[in-house]
């Protein structure tokens, strides 16, 4: 890491290759061994960097999760118009004029 | 009179006199767009059709003797970031290519009411997340003043439009420094106003508690006159604020007397470029000289911004962009394949890489239509790791694949981080954690506002770089955030604005943060100072007036 | 109890905790402005926000969360002071947006409790309520018969519909109990207007968490312990009664399970397994991919909401009686049996409002609700329909019982009347007269009962002798002669003749 503002990357947990292909089954994301390579390396890289948060000291400190103090914010029960079948399935892969469809959900019924 | 040299202010008011057609105006601008987008790049689409008729339904009701809305025959470029009904809306990805939304943006909506003409959509980095525009599924945009040059990111191709005169304001959206940083490196004015001043409803979200739409323009005077449109409350949207919107015009030339600006010396630290340097202590000069006072200050925690960010960026988008899974619109992959052996169909390599940077190639892929091949390139099943690939049903292919074609690297790369640091076990780590800094950053500007009115400083700590020169190492990307991220995390609100030149004749940008909803503030600041300097008139060579 | 579940030893506890999702009697959804109705054609109650299309925003629906507030109160949950909605991140087609908005870590309530009683006083049970929180429900999925060809078909007319989620502690101890416990919460929800609970609707939904205790080597009081199965989620349930007996089928599949295996509970993950209707079965479900992990977070798009005292005193004042308040009313007010209060009540409010209404008329209660069980409800439900909508009302009822307390004719008669009334709706009087159902005047009585006297010396001779019961003879025969007197009547006026005659 060259870059003056971080000095040295801080020592933090580094991912192993089982680590982001667990990860990436969560985020649905299918990746080829090559880019499961580079991505276990960068995410060290971004995960040690990061890593230095936790030399800050926050025992005492909530965490601010967005920057607005508003609540309580509702509607009313109100009917607004809906859109048309046509327009909600128009930019959908594929649909029979009624349904999105997509392929099959497996497993479900079947037993283990 | 050449539309392209007037300010926004002045050709709305042309317009409403009579001394310009609407229709003549937005074809001027059409015919530049024609002439310089070519090698810049900064349009995803153009709408010459609808554009057209905007304006001669305007110029119509004008003769009608109707009253004008109070952007009449302004031509906008929009971010394609925001939904537009009439225009796809592709947030410079693969996985939107075909996607047309059904409704306008309320930022969107409220431009059309005020009677300005939508031009067209402007290119970005992909989803938003980019420094460079070099993210972008169809292609980078190219700067203006240097094409080999990175315009910024990520609306940058709203900073370069406005900077080539294609049109006199855009907007852009501004997570971490997206409409800032590509202001500063385009050498033109942007402003980020407070979370919550104007709607996200239609705005792709990146990461919901960060995101905010804002004005580009060439000056203070003409951002402030968009954002009074755009500005409000919008009961669609539960984080848009009630307070009601000032004039924001009609309070510029008050002068800055008494106006307490704070300098934080930690910004001028071993990474900020010389010449960024001096023209921004210039700039402090400049403020001085007007009136305002210059107070150093400390904000203990801005170090900690960029990693504070990375956190709590990726984590919000990993949830937003889980709606992209090819089942109720944008990319879906080819069914079937999973389970064919397609030698012919590698890979892509280059993820590591990021994109490669190619400035001389000509772009404006088609939306809708092709992509690069390179990125449209499909996955054999055989490619995927076993570690990863395995398919537990034909659903789960679909997902797997359809996110894997639709993203590119950058995405990727921010989805696999947010959706690690929400993950069990690691939540408190860097998640929570995170907040935790928020919370600290956020109070480093409550305390500074305490002593200070305005908070001054560089936006970027180098001028424009070379396109493809930071693509192989995403962290010193994330490191150009430097300066703006922390806007952001605290909600509060920046403006940037170019403070001088290199010598080799690149913009340099000079930002100046407030507490929430002193827009006003940010605004008169910058027209003030705007009115004893001459940076923001200078256009590049090749935005010399065309024919 | 079902015929496939072998018999059980009586020495094990059984434990069940449920999961019970209701859907909020709104117009529109809890984010956006889209009808709730149930039974549109697909696709046709979306909109940008249901539909997670890019850059729709959510916007909290103020009656859903007032309507979730009035259930925890019922519940007698405690309202948190401040609460949030969280992203509970999955990918499912039935779910657009790749995340629920729920709530994870500060539910708006928790910590409450409903009792169910047996109405013949045989038990009752105290079930906790650990959390009852709002979120949306997701759309609806339909596979195509013979999985894994085809394609599955998504409508998302009910994406985004709010739910209240009620998480019971494992407090029931039997499916007899489980099921009891639901009626008696559906008749809650439904009563305070929450919720209609219509299960076919899928306004209710049920899952059932449920294991046993075994007391091992002669259990704890011997120096044994105690062994728990593991515990099975239960889901697919479509009534109370299939609930019941998924449970009934469940339990007795575990103890064979542990039988045989001994896996205790912690040893193995937990199981999900799905009740087949109409084979009378539960049968595994396939493990939570090991992908599976929510990662919940604050939602961004929504802000929090606080909950002040004012406004709950407010909800509180704006509720009705709960059930069980109401049954003891009745019971009290009325004079009628813990039984019949609850039969009333379970009847629903509008019910219990034409019994009230009916009492007061007639002026006491008893007979009321013997009219009422015998007669309105047996009626109802040959007939179908509300009891808003029954013709025979109130007050005319009242009139048809007044008149048989007078003595004007019997309760038969009277039940003629009333089927008659309900079917012409015609008047009483116009019924009566056009039965030929003249009340007998006094007069033509004691003639009648003189001419019944001389027709049956036998009898005269025998009450005369003491035997009173034998004027019982003579009823018959005086029905012949008028079917419009009343019987006891004719009883009293004969023996008070004979004695005269004496």
């Amino acid at each position: 890491m060259s870059s003056p503002i971080l000095g040295s990357t801080p020592a933090h947990g580094s991912l192993t290759r089982k680590d982001v292909a667990k990860v990436a089954l969560l985020a649905r994301l299918a990746l080829t061994d090559v880019e499961l390579d580079t991505m276990t390396r960068e995410l060290t890289t971004i995960v040690g960097f990061v890593g230095q948060l936790e030399a800050i000291e926050t025992a005492a400190i909530d965490p601010l999760a967005h920057p607005l103090d508003t609540q309580n914010v509702f509607r009313d029960d109100v009917r607004r118009p809906s859109l048309s079948t046509a327009e909600a399935l128009q930019s959908s892969p594929r649909h029979d004029g009624e349904y999105f469809l997509v392929p099959a959900v497996l497993g479900d019924t079947g037993a283990a | 009179m050449q539309p392209a040299e007037l300010s926004a202010v002045e050709l709305v008011q042309a317009v409403r006199q009579g001394d310009l057609t609407a229709e003549r105006c937005t074809e001027a601008f059409l015919s530049r767009i024609e002439s310089v987008d070519g090698r810049i790049h900064a349009f995803l689409k153009v709408d010459r059709e609808g554009a057209l008729r905007a304006a001669a339904a305007i110029d119509q009701k004008r003769r009608a003797g109707k009253p004008l809305g109070p952007l009449a025959g302004l031509p906008v470029a929009v971010k394609d970031a925001l939904c537009t009904f009439d225009m796809p809306t592709t947030c410079a990805s693969k996985m939107l290519a075909n996607f047309r939304p059904p409704y306008d943006a309320e930022v969107v909506a409220r431009l059309r009411a005020a009677d300005a003409v939508i031009v067209g959509k402007t290119n970005m980095d992909e989803f938003a997340m980019g420094g460079s525009n070099e993210n972008s599924a169809f292609g980078p945009v190219h700067n203006p003043w240097d094409l080999s040059r990175t315009p910024g990111g990520s609306s940058g191709g709203s900073a370069a439009c406005v900077a080539a005169d294609m049109t006199p304001v855009a907007i852009g959206s501004d997570t971490g420094g997206s409409i800032r940083q590509p202001a500063g490196l385009c050498g033109i004015t942007g402003l980020k106003p407070t979370y919550g001043r104007v709607s996200r409803r239609g705005l792709v979200a990146f990461a919901s508690s960060l995101d905010q739409i804002g004005p580009m323009a060439r000056s203070a005077a003409d951002c402030a006159l968009v954002l009074e449109t755009i500005a409000g409350h919008d009961a669609g949207d539960a984080t848009s604020l009630k307070e009601p919107v000032p004039a924001y015009s009609t309070d510029l030339e008050r002068p800055l007397a008494g106006v307490r600006i704070g300098r934080v010396p930690a910004h001028f630290g071993a990474g900020l470029d010389p010449e960024v340097a001096h023209g921004v202590e210039e700039a402090f000069a400049a403020f001085r000289a007007a009136g305002a006072t210059i107070h150093d200050i400390d904000m203990p925690h801005a170090g900690a911004g960029v990693a504070t960010y990375y956190v709590v960026a990726p984590c919000e988008a990993s949830s937003n962009l889980a709606r992209y899974d090819g089942a109720h619109y944008g990319h879906r992959a080819e069914p079937g394949r999973g389970h064919r052996a397609e030698p012919g169909r590698g890979h892509r390599a280059e993820i590591g890489g990021g994109h490669r940077a190619e400035p001389g190639r000509g772009h404006r892929a088609e939306i809708g239509g092709g992509h690069r091949a390179e990125i449209g390139g499909g996955h054999g099943s055989t490619g995927f790791s076993k570690d990863n690939g395995g398919f537990e049903s034909a659903l789960e292919e679909m997902y797997c694949r359809s996110r894997a074609e639709g993203f590119g690297p950058e995405v990727k790369r921010r989805i696999m981080l947010g959706t690690y640091a929400l993950s069990a076990g690691y939540y408190d780590a860097y998640y929570a954690k995170a907040l935790r800094v928020r919370r600290l950053i956020r109070q480093d500007y409550l305390d500074a506002f305490q002593k200070v009115d305005l908070i001054g400083g560089p936006v970027s700590a180098t001028p424009a770089f070379k396109l493809g020169e930071k693509t192989g190492d995403p962290l010193a990307m994330y490191l150009v955030d430097l300066y703006t991220v922390c806007t952001n995390l605290a909600g509060v609100g920046g403006i940037s604005f170019p403070c001088g030149f290199t010598k080799s004749g690149l913009p340099i940008g000079f930002q100046l943060q407030a507490p929430a909803l002193a827009e006003p503030l940010l605004l008169r600041a910058t027209d003030r100072y705007q009115h004893l300097t001459d940076w923001h008139r200078r256009r590049p060579a090749l935005a010399a007036a065309p024919g | 109890m079902t015929a496939n579940a072998p018999p059980l030893p009586s020495s094990f506890t059984t434990v069940i905790g449920l999961e019970v999702h209701v859907q909020l009697q709104t117009e529109t959804k809890l984010f956006c402005g889209c009808s709730t109705q149930f039974g549109a054609p697909p696709n046709t109650q979306v909109c940008p926000t249901c539909l997670g299309l890019p850059g729709s925003l959510p916007v909290m629906n103020r009656r859903a969360f007032d309507l979730a507030v009035r259930a925890a109160l019922a519940l007698d949950c405690h309202i948190a002071p401040f609460t949030k909605w969280d992203r509970k991140n999955y990918f499912y087609p039935d779910l657009p947006k790749g995340y629920q908005i729920s709530q994870f870590d500060l539910p708006f309530s928790a910590d409450g409790q409903l009792e169910v009683v047996d109405p013949k006083g045989g038990w009752s049970r105290k079930v906790g309520i650990i959390r009852v929180h709002l979120e949306e429900d997701a759309g609806k999925s339909m596979h195509d018969e013979g999985a894994g060809t085809g394609d599955t078909r998504i409508d998302l007319n009910r994406a985004g519909t709010p739910l209240c989620e009620i998480v019971t502690q494992p407090d029931l101890r039997s499916p007899q109990e489980a099921r009891a416990w639901l009626n008696e919460l559906k008749l809650l929800l439904v009563y305070l207007g929450v919720s209609d609970c219509n299960m076919q609707e899928g306004s209710l939904r049920v899952d059932a968490n449920v294991n046993l205790h075994i007391p091992c080597d002669g259990g704890p009081e011997a120096g044994g312990r105690i062994a728990k199965t593991p515990i099975v989620e239960i889901k697919n349930m479509n009534s109370f009664r299939s609930v019941e007996r998924a449970l009934v089928y469940e339990v007795a599949r575990q103890f064979a399970e542990w039988q045989t295996t001994k896996a205790e509970m912690g040893k193995t993950p937990k199981q999900t397994r799905g009740w087949d209707d109409p084979a009378g079965v539960t049968r595994a479900q396939r493990h939570k991919e090991e992908s599976s992990d929510y990662r919940y977070f604050p939602e961004p798009d929504l802000v929090p909401v606080t909950v002040s005292q004012a406004f709950l005193a407010e909800t509180r004042g704006a509720m009705t009686d709960p059930p069980t308040v109401l049954r003891q009313a009745l019971e009290a007010k009325w004079k009628i049996s813990a039984y019949d209060a609850d039969v009333l009540v379970n009847q629903g409010r509008d019910l219990v409002a034409y019994f009230e209404a009916l009492a007061e008329a007639v002026g006491e209660g008893k007979v009321a609700s013997n009219w009422m069980q015998q007669d309105v409800l047996r009626t109802l439900n040959e007939r179908g329909g509300t009891i808003g909508e029954f013709p025979v009302r109130p007050p005319v009822l009242a009139e048809i019982i007044g008149r048989v307390a007078k003595g004007d004719f019997d309760t038969s008669r009277g039940r003629e009347i009333f089927a008659e009334v309900l079917s012409s709706g015609r008047s009483v009087a116009d019924v009566v007269a056009s039965l030929g159902i003249a009340a007998v005047d006094d007069d033509e009585l004691v003639a009648l009962c003189r001419e019944l006297l001389a027709e049956n010396p036998k009898i005269v001779a025998d009450v005369q002798a003491g035997k009173e019961q034998a004027a019982a003879g003579l009823i018959g025969q005086a029905k012949k002669k008028n079917p419009n007197v009343n019987p006891g009547k004719v009883r009293a006026l004969c023996v008070d003749l004979i004695r005269k005659m004496g």
